[in-house]
C-alpha cells in the first residue's frame, strides 16, 4: 500500500469512529455497536470506501484482543484468578462442551458430515471476548456476578482454542489443500516437531513469560524508569506485549492466552498502573479497528441473496448458545438478573470463528460453501450483542432487577482506596503513614524508582508512575477515591496535577502541600481549599520552642502558636483576594516575593498583639471589685 | 507518713497572683511531687501510662487549680476524662486508687460570705465540687473538704503571703498524715481552712 493510500484509509476509518462512537453512544448503544455500524457504513456492501484489505485490517486489528488481555491481566492479581479456578473451569468447560454438543447436533440435523458438524460445532461454541468485555467493562458490569462468570468463560475459551486447532486438521476428509496456511499452524517453529518436543516447547515459553515477569521485568522497568522520558516507557510496554504475543505464535499458542499470562504476573508489581496506562489507548484503538472491520466484513449481498438462511442460522445458533448459557447461569446459582446478564452477554460467535474457519477451509474440514454463510452469521451475531445487552438492561433488568444487592462483591479486580497519595517523599509519607496507622487505604504514585522499589519492598502499596496524566489516575482509582493527598516535590507540577484532577476528577477533594506564600496562593487561585506551606507548621513549632526555652509558659506558646497561624492565614487570604487580576507580566517573581514578605510585616505590625486571652486576665474584673 | 502529688492547672501562670507565691510555697522534700499539667501537655495530649503511674506512686492527690466558672480549667477536665479509665480506677477491676485521699486546693475571686446559701453564690466550694467528690467516690478515693484562698480579687501582697504559707502548712500535714486525726469532723465540713488555721496555732504553741 503506497503512503498516500495508508493515510486515505486512516482518515477513513478514523473519521468513521470520531462520528459513529459519539453518536451511538449518546443513543445509549455503547461505542461497539457505533464501531460496527460505522464499518457496515463504509464496508463494500453500503459506501465501499473500503474494500476487501478491510479483512487484512481485522486480522491486524485483532492484536487489540491481545492488548486487551494483557490490560485484565494486569488488573487480574494471580490470587485473584486462584480463586476464580472454579468458574473457569467449570463454567467455562460445561459451557463449551454444551454449546458444541448442542451445535453439533444441529449441524449433522442439518446434513453435515459428523467431521464437519464437530469442527462447526466447536468453532461456534465460541464467543467473542472483544465485543463482550468491551461492552461490560462500559457497562460497568464486568464486576458484578454475571460479568465475572462471563469473563471466566471467555478465559477458558481462550485455552479451549489451542486443543481445537490441533483436533481440527484430524478431522479433514482428505481433499482440502492442506498447504499454505495462514493463520495459526504452519507459522510455529515447532510445527515439525514430535509431540513431546512440542510439549516441552510450550512450557519452556510459558515459564519464560513468568519467570522473565516475575524476575527481569522489575528491573529493567526501574532502569527505564530512570530515564524518565515517558516515550521510552511506551515503547518499552509495547515491545513487551508485541514480543510475547509472537513468542507465545511460535509455539502454537494463543497471543491473547501470553499476553494475558504477562499481565497476571505484573499485577503485583509497581508498574502495573504505568503499563495499564500506556498500553491503553493502543488498545482502545485497535479495538475500535477491529470492531469496524467486522463491520465492514458484513456481506449485505450475501445476507440479501440468501436472507432467511442467513438471518435463521445467526438466530438459531444464538438461540441454542443463549439457552445452554442460561442454564449454567442457574445450575452455578447466579440468581435471575445475572443468569440473564451472562446468557445475553455470550451468545455471539467468536472473532476466533474467522480463524477457525479458514484453518479449516485450508486443512479441507470445511468447504467454502458452509463457512461463507457462517462467517456472514458471526459478524451478525457480533452486531447483535450490544443491541441484546441494551434489550437485557432496558426492559429485562428492571423487572428481574437483583441488580444492586448483587453488585457488591468482595472480589474486586481493582483496589478501590479512598485516599491518593500523589508524591511518597518525606511530606507524603508521613501523611501515608498517619492514614496506615488509623487503616485507612491507600494507593500511592511516585515517579522515583528506586523509591518505589524500596517501599514495596517494605511491604507498601506504591505504583511507579507520573502522577498528573490523567490516565494513570485514572487506573490508580481516581473515579472512585475521596481524596488526593499532592506531595509532589515541585510546584509547578503540582498545580499541573490540580488542573487535571479539577477537570477530570471533580469528585476528589484535593489537599495540596504548598511550598510558599507564592505557590500557596497559585493553589488557592486554581480552586484548591485544603493547602499546606510545607514549613509552616514546623517553624511555628520551633517558634514556640524557642518561647519557652526563653522562659515562657509551654501553654502560653501554644496559645500565642496558634493565635499566630491564624492571623498568618488570614493574610494570606487577604493577599490573595488584594491580588485578583493584579498579575502583571513585568513584575518579576523576586519583587513579588519582597512585596509579600513587606505586606506580611505590615500585617504582623498592625496585630502584633497575639495575647487575646482575656477569659483568663482577671484585670476588670479586679478593677470592679475595688470599686464595691 | 503519706506520699503527696500535686496536680497544678494554670492556664495563663504568668498573669497569676496568687497561685504564683502558692508554688513557690510547696515544699521541696522528696515525698512531696509537684506536676505542673499545662506545662506537660501545652496541646492537652495527656499522657495516660505516665499518670496513672505517677498516682500508683503516692498516696494523696492534690489538685491545685483557680476556680474559673466553679470549676476546674479544662486540662483538669482532659485528665480525668481520659487517666480515670474503667477497669483501672473504677468498676469491678479497678482498684488502683482505693484508699488514696484527694483533696483541692482552690482560689476564688468571690469572698467567703458569698459561698454560703445566703451569699449571692448560695452554695458552698464543696457543693460546687460536687461531681469531683462523686469521682473520688466512685474510685474508692477519700474525698477531703476543699482548702480555698478565698476573695483574691481584694488580697493583698500580705494576705497572698500568708495563704501561701497555709498552703505549706496543709501539704506539710498531709504529708504527716495529720488529716487521720481530724477524721471525724472532716464528713460535713465546707472547707479545710479552720482545720489548716488551727494547725498554724498548735505548731506556734
Amino acid at each position: 500500500m503506497s503512503t498516500e493510500g495508508f493515510f486515505v484509509q486512516a482518515v477513513v476509518y478514523l473519521a468513521a469512529a470520531v462520528v459513529a462512537v459519539p453518536l451511538a453512544k449518546r443513543a445509549g448503544l455503547g461505542s461497539v455497536l457505533g464501531y460496527l455500524l460505522a464499518g457496515a457504513v463504509i464496508g463494500p456492501s453500503v459506501l465501499g470506501l473500503v474494500g476487501e484489505e478491510g479483512q487484512d485490517v481485522m486480522h491486524f486489528a485483532e492484536f487489540g484482543v491481545v492488548m486487551m488481555l494483557f490490560v485484565i491481566g494486569l488488573e487480574l492479581e494471580p490470587a485473584l484468578l486462584w480463586r476464580l479456578r472454579a468458574p473457569i473451569l467449570g463454567l467455562g468447560g460445561l459451557q463449551v462442551v454444551g454449546s458444541t454438543l448442542l451445535l453439533f447436533g444441529g449441524a449433522v440435523a442439518l446434513g453435515l458430515p459428523w467431521q464437519a458438524a464437530l469442527a462447526v460445532g466447536m468453532t461456534l461454541s465460541l464467543s467473542s471476548t472483544a465485543i463482550v468485555l468491551q461492552t461490560l467493562n462500559e457497562k460497568g458490569l464486568l464486576k458484578s456476578s454475571g460479568g465475572q462468570s462471563s469473563f471466566s468463560v471467555l478465559l477458558f475459551q481462550d485455552i479451549a482454542v489451542i486443543p481445537m486447532l490441533a483436533l481440527l486438521p484430524l478431522l479433514a476428509t482428505g481433499h482440502g489443500a492442506a498447504e499454505g496456511a495462514g493463520h495459526g499452524a504452519a507459522t510455529t517453529w515447532i510445527a515439525g516437531l514430535p509431540g513431546w518436543a512440542r510439549t516441552l516447547a510450550v512450557l519452556a515459553a510459558v515459564s519464560a513469560v513468568v519467570i522473565g515477569g516475575r524476575y527481569l521485568l522489575r528491573p529493567i522497568f526501574r532502569v527505564l524508569g530512570k530515564v524518565r522520558m515517558r516515550e521510552v516507557f511506551t515503547a518499552a510496554a509495547l515491545l513487551l506485549v508485541i514480543a510475547i504475543a509472537l513468542l507465545m505464535t511460535r509455539v502454537g499458542l494463543s497471543p491473547a492466552l501470553g499476553t494475558f499470562l504477562a499481565g497476571v504476573v505484573l499485577a503485583n508489581s509497581e508498574y502495573r498502573h504505568e503499563l495499564e496506562a500506556d498500553i491503553e489507548p493502543f488498545k482502545g484503538l485497535l479495538l475500535g479497528l477491529f470492531f469496524i472491520s467486522v463491520g465492514a466484513s458484513i456481506d449485505f449481498a450475501l445476507i440479501g441473496a440468501q436472507p432467511g438462511s442467513v438471518v435463521g442460522l445467526t438466530l438459531g445458533i444464538v438461540a441454542a448458545k443463549f439457552a445452554v448459557l442460561l442454564a449454567l447461569g442457574r445450575l452455578f446459582k447466579l440468581g435471575t438478573g445475572q443468569s440473564l446478564l451472562f446468557a445475553f452477554a455470550l451468545p455471539q460467535l467468536g472473532e476466533f470463528a474467522f480463524v477457525l474457519f479458514s484453518f479449516a477451509n485450508q486443512e479441507g474440514v470445511l468447504e467454502p460453501g458452509i463457512t461463507s454463510p457462517l462467517m456472514a452469521a458471526v459478524a451478525l451475531s457480533m452486531a447483535l450483542t450490544p443491541l441484546l445487552l441494551v434489550f437485557n438492561e432496558r426492559v429485562l433488568q428492571p423487572r428481574f432487577g437483583t441488580r444492586e444487592a448483587e453488585f457488591r462483591e468482595p472480589d474486586t479486580i481493582e483496589e478501590h482506596n479512598p485516599v491518593l497519595i500523589a508524591g511518597f517523599g518525606g511530606f507524603g509519607s508521613t501523611v501515608g503513614r498517619l492514614l496506615k496507622a488509623k487503616g485507612v487505604g491507600t494507593t500511592v504514585l511516585d515517579s522515583d524508582p528506586d523509591r518505589v522499589e524500596l517501599l514495596r519492598r517494605l511491604g507498601l502499596k506504591v505504583y511507579y508512575g507520573d502522577a498528573s496524566r490523567h490516565d494513570l489516575l485514572e487506573t490508580a482509582g481516581a473515579a472512585h477515591a475521596r481524596l488526593i493527598v499532592l506531595a509532589l516535590g515541585l510546584p509547578e507540577r503540582t498545580l499541573e496535577l490540580v488542573h487535571t484532577v479539577r477537570k477530570h476528577f471533580p469528585n476528589l477533594t484535593i489537599l495540596a502541600r504548598a511550598f510558599d506564600w507564592q505557590d500557596a496562593h497559585d493553589l488557592q487561585e486554581a480552586g484548591v481549599d485544603h493547602v499546606y506551606r510545607q514549613s509552616l507548621d514546623t517553624s511555628l513549632r520551633m517558634g514556640a520552642d524557642a518561647l519557652r526555652l526563653l522562659g515562657f509558659r509551654a501553654y502560653h506558646a501554644e496559645r500565642a502558636t496558634q493565635t499566630f497561624l491564624r492571623h498568618d492565614e488570614e493574610s494570606l487570604r487577604e493577599l490573595t483576594a488584594s491580588r485578583k487580576g493584579e498579575r502583571s507580566a513585568y513584575l518579576s517573581d523576586a519583587r513579588r516575593r519582597i512585596e509579600d514578605l513587606e505586606r506580611i510585616l505590615l500585617a504582623d505590625m498592625a496585630e502584633a498583639d497575639l495575647d487575646r486571652d482575656a477569659g483568663w486576665d482577671p484585670e476588670s474584673l479586679r478593677e470592679e471589685f475595688r470599686k464595691l | 507518713m503519706a506520699r503527696v502529688l500535686i496536680l497544678f492547672a494554670h492556664p495563663a501562670l504568668e498573669k497569676s497572683r496568687v497561685h504564683r507565691r502558692l508554688v513557690s510555697a510547696v515544699p521541696r522534700r522528696a515525698d512531696v511531687t509537684f506536676h505542673d499539667l499545662y506545662e506537660a501537655y501545652p496541646r492537652m495530649d495527656v499522657d495516660v501510662s505516665r499518670e496513672q503511674r505517677l498516682l500508683i506512686n503516692h498516696d494523696t492527690v492534690v489538685l491545685q487549680f483557680p476556680f474559673y466558672w466553679y470549676s476546674t480549667p479544662p486540662i483538669l477536665k482532659q485528665w480525668q476524662d481520659l487517666v480515670l479509665e474503667h477497669g483501672w480506677a473504677y468498676g469491678s477491676e479497678g482498684t488502683a486508687l482505693r484508699g488514696k485521699t484527694m483533696v483541692c486546693a482552690l482560689s476564688t475571686g468571690g469572698r467567703t460570705e458569698a459561698y454560703v446559701p445566703e451569699g449571692y453564690i448560695h452554695l458552698t466550694v464543696r457543693q460546687l465540687l460536687a461531681p469531683l467528690e462523686q469521682t473520688a467516690r466512685l474510685c474508692g478515693m477519700r474525698f477531703l473538704p476543699p482548702w480555698v484562698v478565698y476573695g483574691t480579687h481584694r488580697l493583698d501582697d500580705a494576705g497572698i503571703q500568708r495563704a501561701a504559707e497555709r498552703y505549706a502548712v496543709l501539704l506539710e500535714g498531709l504529708v504527716d498524715d495529720r488529716i487521720a486525726a481530724e477524721a471525724p469532723n472532716l464528713e460535713n465540713l465546707a472547707d479545710l481552712n479552720q482545720t489548716v488555721a488551727s494547725w498554724v496555732e498548735g505548731g506556734m504553741a
